[in-house]
């Protein structure tokens, strides 16, 4: 029997916890590969507006995008500061990343506001439909990174989080890194590539 | 455990990814560049999303196993992402 953190080591010499992150990575691979295809086949093809070129504010969600880019960087500073045992990095860095996932969501949530008042809705024109449809679970998924890299900031303040439970937190990050490269691609097809 | 790089690696990424970023937006606003924008700006989204899946990620340095995981479920929604947009004629090109 195992205790809840220790290393769960299969016949492949690797951890199943780990490979089952990177297995349920490649099903999201596809999940938004689906959403992405949707918004390009239906790309152009709204006959009527508002259209991307119409309503898309780049400078804004250029600061966005660097934002959560550099919550990256907070979430990989956490894992090296969890790995050699820095409690107080660990802490600073674990809550540095979902602050920024929050200033990320913020943004986002200001830019479906604008564009609800501008006349883009989910029902209003294809774009629309696929924009927030795709837009909106990338936000879904960051919301859950906040959630799930918040818990591990307060297991961190309670001192609950050791050398030893170095794993759990790169779990996270994959799961985090992932987030951040998904928007990487919406980024440039959806906003930049209009 | 697998060997993860320094710190110092981990900021000169984020230098980089910052930099393409300020690149990528930079070449949005420059209209001589418009007949080449999509290409380039694949290219560089590709080189940030390869940097973060092989530095942040630890997939340049960590099991190959994890790597085949990975990369082959991206490569089959590359696939139907680009067989939908030639099934749908997103490729094709009107003439005037």
């Amino acid at each position: 029997m195992t205790t809840p953190h220790e290393a769960v080591i299969g016949s492949t010499g690797l951890d199943h916890r780990k490979m089952g992150v990177w297995a349920f990575l490649g099903s999201e691979c596809m999940f938004f590969g689906s959403l992405i295809a949707t918004y390009l086949v239906y790309k152009g093809r709204s006959p009527s507006g508002p259209t991307p070129h119409e309503i898309l504010n780049i400078p804004l969600t250029s600061i966005s995008t660097f934002v959560l880019l550099m919550s990256s960087l907070l979430m990989v500073l956490a894992l090296a500061a969890v790995q050699r045992g820095d409690a107080l990095g660990a802490r600073l860095w674990l809550f540095g990343t979902p602050f920024f996932g929050m200033i990320f969501l913020g943004f986002q949530v200001y830019e479906f506001a604008t564009f609800v008042r501008e006349g883009l809705t989910l029902q209003v024109n294809l774009f629309g439909a696929s924009f927030f449809v795709l837009t909106g679970f990338h936000g879904a998924h960051v919301s859950v990174g906040v959630v799930w890299l918040l818990t591990l900031w307060t297991l961190a303040l309670r001192n609950r989080l050791t050398r030893a439970d170095a794993l759990i937190v790169e779990i996270a990050g994959l799961y985090w890194h992932f987030v951040d490269i998904v928007w990487i691609v919406i980024f440039t097809l959806v906003y930049l590539i209009q | 455990m697998t060997q993860h790089p320094p710190v110092r690696t981990y900021l000169l990424v984020a230098a980089v990814l910052a930099v393409i970023t300020a690149v990528e937006v930079s070449l949005f606003y420059v209209t001589v560049m418009a007949r080449f924008l999509a290409p380039l700006l694949i290219v560089l989204s590709a080189a940030k999303f390869s940097l973060v899946v092989m530095f942040f990620m630890h997939l340049r340095s960590d099991h190959r196993a994890f790597t085949g995981l990975f990369v082959g479920p991206l490569a089959i929604a590359i696939a139907i992402i680009l067989a939908l947009m030639a099934l749908f004629g997103a490729f094709v090109v009107a003439r005037p």
